[in-house]
């Protein structure tokens, strides 16, 4: 039988000195999209940067299994090269670093790890320029510093951009709507959604209904407190959005 | 102590007596140098501009003059200091003195003069005589003094009005092992007159078998109104050497020099750049980078005098740091009353790449006149852990992820150097020299 693509299995996970996830149980396989919503603290980022390997989380109990794979043996470089990809809730300003420079040395270091020759400036650039063409990304965002000086808007489009250049096997995107105008959200959505394909795995993390609107996922969690309280199809979402977290906090309590 | 600088007594006089070509005015440069250096002795660290840095390996070390080492550098050697592109002209010395045989006088325009001093000082032209030992001031400055005693060889620049000299002008000072450590001490003058225009690279390097040694370099720059010079100045010694280095400058009316300095390698490096803008419009470009790791001491001290109105400075210093290496800044901008308009800047900034390296910054203002532009930032920093796992989160390794942020950090001051082969012959070099600085 096929692996899923990510198998968590109670997962704790320690951070700033309190137990912020306290078993999280999750599978999500091969052409699914998942979300999870919670509300603020719940635990829902720490979720999507434990998964990509930030180092300031510890985590105490559990499994991740990626592939197949133990996910939490690998460090964050290995875990890109494997196929996961984090959009940033907050992403980083780099300056000095050319965002040119900086995605074809990512793209390559990908290509090199599947064995796969890499790509000369020539047909980076075709290939940057098909995907800035999707995202509604002006060219002249390539020649600047990695998210230095980029508005709220661009720095997230510039995540979903680089999420397109380096087609992610396991793609997390932390609150990638907060923050966007309804323009900008459909523009995020329209490019996440030509992502979709039976070979990719997505995990939406959102605070809001709003962006699910947009982008319809398979199956959608609610965190609270550092546990899934409840799971349930697309229509979960709308009686989140009805009722308020605060109803699942109590059904959590059962 | 006192014995070492009577070794230093007996070696200048050695070199008087071999210079006796020289005008009696250039004699008494040497001289007047000597007893100044004498009255003065190595500074200590009591003394406030150095506070920071005990010269006491250089005071206590025993350096002689190296032979002429002309002979024992080939062009091979030169190859790591090169970089590609046009030149002008290429000057090589090496411990101190001018090997014609591994030098390039190049094709340069009508007028221009590009010679070494020990030629030039016997037969000296006008703008030499004028401004030779005039700019550099040794009252206060010993390691100026004691470079005016032993002023015997380096590079006179002299570029006539309305010339501009389009390639750059490369002066290699190379030092080469000795048995006993060697001393240099080279001194450099540029001339350059009305509306002229130059390039100049100055590179301080050493050879495989060089260690110890010495080198107190004196560097002067005179401007004519409205000419321009880039400056740059390489330090690439050898991680065992002393480097002192001056560099002194004085920009005449609505004329522009930008410093450029790159210092790389040295176990006890300090770099003086004494700016004065001595005409109404007259700008100047600080634009500094330094590395320094393992044990290794690097000191900048910047001057830089408002002496007229409507004068603008900029000035960028940024060190990089790893290992137990401390570096000192010293950035001090003087505007005299009359100085009116004044609009300087300066910035400085560190990047601390453990916990055991240490920075001493001071930026200085003195500033006599009311209606000026003047601001400072210092900034102290260390790695942004979460820039290096953004990187990480890309696919790119923790040590590539380093690497892309320290030269990052180092292309602030790398990309305002307009002369694009050395920049990417330096930016190679700094890349060279990462692997080591893991934290």
């Amino acid at each position: 039988m096929d692996n899923p693509v990510l198998l968590v299995e109670n997962l704790h996970v320690r951070g700033g000195g309190r137990e912020i996830l306290r078993g999280i149980d999750l599978s999500i396989g091969r052409g699914e999209v998942h979300a999870i919503m919670g509300p603020n603290g719940s635990g829902k980022s720490t979720l999507a940067r434990v998964l990509a390997g930030h180092p300031e989380y510890e985590v105490t109990a559990g499994s991740v299994h990626y592939k197949g794979q133990d996910l939490l043996a690998m460090d964050p470089e290995t875990r890109a090269r494997e196929g996961l990809f984090m959009a940033f809730q907050y992403p980083v300003e780099i300056p000095g670093v050319n965002n040119a420079y900086f995605l074809k040395g990512a793209l390559n270091a990908l290509r090199k790890h599947r064995g796969e020759e890499e790509l000369d400036a020539m047909d980076f650039m075709t290939l940057v320029r098909e995907r800035m063409k999707r995202l509604d990304i002006d060219e002249s965002l390539m020649n600047r510093s990695v998210n230095e000086g980029f508005s709220g808007g661009e720095k997230k489009r510039n995540e979903i951009f680089q999420m397109a250049v380096l087609e992610p096997t396991l793609a997390i995107l932390d609150e990638t709507d907060s923050g966007l105008d309804i323009d900008a959200l459909k523009i995020v959505a329209h490019g996440v959604n030509t992502m979709r394909s039976p070979e990719r795995a997505m995990l939406l993390v959102t605070h809001y209904q709003r962006l699910l609107n947009y982008i319809v996922p398979d199956v959608v969690h609610v965190l609270t407190d550092g546990r899934i309280v409840r799971s349930g199809g697309k229509e979960l979402a709308l009686e989140l959005e009805e009722k308020g977290y605060g109803w699942l906090e109590h059904v959590g309590c059962d | 102590m006192l014995a070492v600088i009577d070794s230093y007594l007996a070696e200048a006089e050695r070199i008087g007596a071999e210079r006796r070509r020289d005008p009696a005015w250039v004699a008494r440069i040497r001289r007047e140098g000597l007893e100044r250096f004498h009255a003065l002795g190595f500074p200590t660290t009591r003394d406030e501009e150095w506070r920071f840095t005990s010269v006491a390996p250089i005071a206590e070390g025993r350096f002689a003059l190296a032979e002429d080492g002309a002979l024992s550098a080939r062009r091979d050697d030169l190859a790591p200091f090169e970089w590609r592109g046009d030149l002008a002209a290429t000057l090589v010395f090496v411990n101190g003195r001018y090997a014609e045989a591994i030098s390039n006088a190049g094709r340069l325009p009508r007028g221009v003069r590009v010679e070494s001093l020990a030629a030039a000082l016997p037969r000296p032209t006008t703008e030499l005589e004028a401004h030779l030992n005039r700019v550099a001031i040794g009252d206060r400055q010993a390691f100026t003094a004691l470079n005016a005693a032993f002023l015997v060889d380096g590079a006179f620049v002299h570029v006539p009005a309305s010339t501009i000299v389009e390639a750059p002008i490369h002066l290699l000072f190379l030092s080469t092992g000795e048995a006993q450590p060697t001393m240099a001490h080279p001194r450099v003058l540029v001339v350059l007159d009305t509306n002229s225009q130059a390039t100049i690279v100055e590179t301080y390097g050493g050879g495989a078998g060089a260690h110890g040694y010495f080198t107190n370099a004196v560097t002067e720059v005179v401007t004519g109104e409205n000419a321009i010079l880039n400056h740059y100045k390489v330090q690439r010694e050898n991680p065992s050497a002393f480097h002192v280095g001056a560099m002194n400058l004085r920009a005449a009316k609505n004329a522009h020099v930008a410093c450029h300095s790159i210092s790389l390698g040295g176990a006890l490096v300090r770099n003086d750049v004494m700016a004065v803008l001595d005409g109404e419009g007259a700008g100047c470009t600080l634009n500094g980078l330094y590395l320094s790791d393992g044990t290794r001491l690097v000191d900048n001290h910047t001057t830089i005098d408002h002496a007229q109105p409507h004068c603008g400075s900029r000035e960028i210093y940024k060190g990089i740091l790893a290992g137990r290496a401390r570096a000192v800044f010293n950035g001090k901008i003087v505007v005299r009353p009359d100085a009116q308009k004044t609009d300087a800047k300066q910035t400085n900034k560190a990047l601390l790449l453990s916990e055991e390296a240490q920075i001493h910054t001071k930026p200085q203002l003195e500033i006599f006149a009311n209606d000026v532009k003047c601001t400072h930032g210092a900034a102290i920093g260390q790695m942004d852990d979460e820039a290096i796992f953004y990187l990480r989160s890309r696919g790119l390794s923790e040590h590539e992820a380093r690497h892309v942020l320290i030269r990052a950090f180092a292309g602030d001051v790398l990309n305002q150097m307009p002369l694009e082969p050395l920049r990417l012959c330096i930016d190679a070099e700094l890349v060279r020299r990462l692997p080591e600085w893991r934290a």
